[in-house]
């Protein structure tokens, strides 16, 4: 099942678009939610183009041309994304003309753009690609699908490569509905300092990560995905630590065997026990964590699976984002775990190796 | 990595009828869904005819033994009712023996609440529960645990070939052994926000559709859920279980034209079909029917039949579309057009396009007028095309 990440197009509440470097110029937020860093776009996309479509197309489009680039692709054999809620911008736009107007007087701009697979139609219409085309929508699966899509396509020799993508994005009108809900803190915190407030609830974020995948070792490959596995609704710790050993063991490594194992800690005291059992209990090893960094959302495995290659590719964990600061071993970063979950319903493994 | 993929249970659930034996009976009736709107609280509710399942939400609830304080979105309750259906037709008793997965396709999923409590959900927030069942997977997780699948969930969202991405994305799951069985489908309500959306399109037709016919106005919306349940070759060997047909080919590709629009020589629509076809490793005079997208639009019948004309000549096979009987089901039409091929396979039958009166001067065909009852229908092919240019095309044929 293994491929090869060979390229990375990443918009983040970081500086990230720069592939030569890696979070060595962090960004602390001010507002209550953690926004993108924005690229320049017309670096990227013609100014015609460019006004006609919303935040995230642009976002998109631009990752996806950043990934490619570094990949040395020029027509992908699939172009697979994941998202959690879509285009929520034009969503929140086209539902509030239709409740304001009392549906009429429309205009179907917004409509045409709140499907969630106009992300990856448009990158297909930017490359001109008539591959296989898909669009995945299931909460902290939905990257997860796209990734195992692409995986499948390369390994049934469908595809030499494929285009991965996941994205989501914040809005105001969202953040403000998501506050009423018990997943979002209500008091003010800064983000870099997440994991201390010990309070439930974490800080929104929102992300676009593009990945080009290969079933061929070359050069520029950031690492390899050795295999990807899901969990659904675990009954209790235990079941973690179960489907953790039978994946390791059935990818023929041990717990012993992982230099590095990253976690997607949000700082919700409900739901990060269930890491924090693992650190204190299954694991004796080195820990990275990020959302402190780019916040929760949907498609975060996305940019976990990103920062994991990274710190395969660059050997090096920035010092930001590991988590047992006194007790970091120096060493080669070989073999890494990505362990993520989404409100403990959607649990997400990643594997990767040097 | 040969590994066959059966269909053993189906299971559906429409405007013309509540299950499958209601859905045949529909169609040997020449009984469409579409109509006036009784249950979408809409402002064009005396204007444009959908198709709706014939059941209040109040009555899906009870029929299904459900807690009423849960926030279940349309899509969910038709959803479990389909894919319950489906699980019963299997014959499976235990879900927890073999690895199982649950895939649904759906593009406006909860929206039907939203829609309904947006701006109580930016406000006092009293039905802010509805927000968690808004996103696409609420549906499918929900449906999942109803049936009791825990080993793998997802849900694809390619607007109106969602639910066969969902089948061949099963099909790939099971043929490289990550599982040995998926119900697979889609699940799709009418709401407020995509009648509106289809209609600043300006292809609802006022009418009932005529899909491929000279003077096609559009489209009709419908609603519903169908699910399918695939399962590898072993897992049939080892049970020995009568199965329905088998899903010899597949394809998807990427018209990258326009967000809402086909190129007029239909050229992903032809891509995927072509696809499908060399997967199945079937000839072109081995397709007994075509379960065309057919909705009804100018642009869609003339694409897809260029498409057609362009693989099998200026003869094709038979040709209809059912969506002048079930309506356009968006998300849920991949799902519930694969059904109608596995009957139509199973029953030896052929379906009418219902009010087709002129043939299109394009094109060098006309589809199919009349039911074909006790004809050869050993491989059929369906397709499905959403917006985005998201072409797909799967290939049923008799075991």
């Amino acid at each position: 099942m293994e491929v090869f990440i060979k390229g990375a197009g990443i918009i983040s509440p970081q500086n990230t678009t720069d592939n030569s470097v890696f979070l060595n110029d962090i960004v602390k937020h001010e507002k209550d939610t953690l926004n993108c860093v924005e690229p320049v776009y017309k670096e990227y996309i013609n100014p015609i183009q460019l006004r006609r479509m919303s935040r995230l197309i642009k976002m998109s489009i631009c990752a996806s041309k950043i990934c490619l680039k570094e990949a040395g692709i020029e027509n992908p054999g699939a172009i697979i994304s994941g998202t959690g809620l879509g285009l929520v911008e034009d969503t929140e736009k086209f539902l509030n003309s239709v409740l304001d107007y009392k549906e009429q007087f429309l205009t179907p701009t917004s409509f045409i753009q709140s499907t969630h697979n106009t992300i990856s139609g448009q990158v297909a219409i930017a490359l001109q690609c008539f591959n296989y085309n898909n669009t995945y929508s299931h909460r902290g699966f939905s990257f997860e699908s796209a990734l195992l899509d692409g995986m499948l396509l390369i390994h049934d020799k469908d595809a030499e490569n494929a285009l991965i993508g996941g994205f989501d994005e914040i809005t105001e009108q969202h953040h403000s509905i998501l506050k009423k809900t018990k997943w979002v803190k209500k008091e003010q915190v800064n983000h870099l300092d997440l994991l201390n407030y010990k309070t439930p609830g974490t800080v929104d974020g929102e992300g676009v990560s593009f990945i080009a995948i290969t079933g061929k070792k070359d050069e520029g490959t950031y690492a390899q995905i050795k295999n990807i596995s899901t969990l659904y609704k675990p009954k209790d710790y235990k079941e973690v630590e179960n489907h953790i050993e039978k994946f390791l063991s059935e990818n023929g490594i041990s717990k012993n065997d992982l230099d590095l194992v990253v976690l997607g800690l949000n700082g919700n005291t409900d739901t990060d026990g269930i890491y924090y059992n693992l650190t204190d209990n299954y694991f004796n090893t080195n820990y990275a964590y990020f959302k402190h960094l780019c916040g929760e959302y949907h498609t975060v495995g996305a940019f976990a699976l990103w920062f994991a290659s990274k710190c395969i590719k660059h050997q090096n964990v920035p010092e930001i984002a590991i988590y047992n600061k006194q007790h970091f071993t120096k060493k080669p970063i070989k073999n890494v775990l990505v362990y993520n979950h989404f409100k403990n319903i959607n649990h997400s493994f990643y594997l990767l190796n040097q | 990595m040969s590994k066959r993929i059966f269909i053993t249970g189906i299971g559906i659930i429409t405007g013309i009828g509540n299950n499958v034996e209601e859905t045949l009976q529909s169609i040997r009736s020449g009984k469409t869904g579409v109509g006036k709107i009784k249950y979408l609280d809409t402002f064009h509710k005396d204007t444009i005819p959908v198709s709706e399942v014939n059941y209040s939400n109040d009555e899906l609830i009870a029929l299904l033994g459900l807690d009423k304080n849960e926030p279940f979105t349309r899509a969910t309750l038709m959803g479990i009712m389909a894919a319950a259906e489906a699980v019963k037709s299997a014959g499976i008793t235990n879900m927890n023996d073999k690895r199982t997965g649950v895939i649904s396709g759906t593009t406006v999923g909860g929206m039907d609440k939203s829609e309904q409590f947006y701006h109580d959900f930016l406000t006092a927030g009293e039905h802010i529960r509805y927000i968690e069942s808004h996103d696409c997977g609420d549906s499918t997780e929900r449906i999942a645990d109803y049936i009791h699948v825990k080993d793998f969930v997802s849900t694809t969202s390619t607007a109106c070939s969602s639910a066969a991405n969902s089948i061949m994305f099963g099909a790939r799951l099971i043929k490289n052994n990550r599982l040995d069985r998926v119900i697979a489908g889609g699940t799709e309500s009418l709401t407020k926000y995509h009648l509106n959306g289809f209609n600043t399109l300006m292809i609802l037709d006022r009418e009932l559709c005529k899909p491929f016919d000279e003077n096609r106005k559009g489209l009709n919306l419908g609603e519903g859920a169908a699910f399918v349940v695939l399962e590898s070759e072993d897992l049939v060997k080892e049970t020995g279980k009568k199965v329905f047909c088998e899903l010899t080919g597949y394809g998807n590709a990427c018209e990258a034209f326009h967000q809402t629009a086909s190129t007029p020589e239909g050229k992903g629509a032809y891509l995927a079909m072509k696809k499908a076809l060399d997967r199945s490793g079937l000839r072109i005079d081995q397709i007994d029917y075509i379960n065309a997208h057919g909705t009804g639009t100018e642009n869609n019948d003339i694409s897809e039949g260029r498409a057609i004309e362009t693989l099998f000549g200026k003869t094709p096979p038979p040709v209809s579309s059912t969506k002048s009987f079930t309506g356009h089901t968006t998300s849920a039409a991949g799902g519930v057009e694969a059904i109608l091929s596995i009957l139509a396979i199973q029953h030896n039958l052929i379906y009418p396009n219902m009010n087709f009166q002129e043939q299109m001067k394009e094109l060098s065909f006309k589809p199919v007028t009349h039911l074909m009852e006790n004809v050869k229908v050993d491989h059929v092919l369906s397709n499905s095309f959403g917006f985005g240019g998201n072409n797909s095309a799967l290939i049923f044929s008799r075991v």
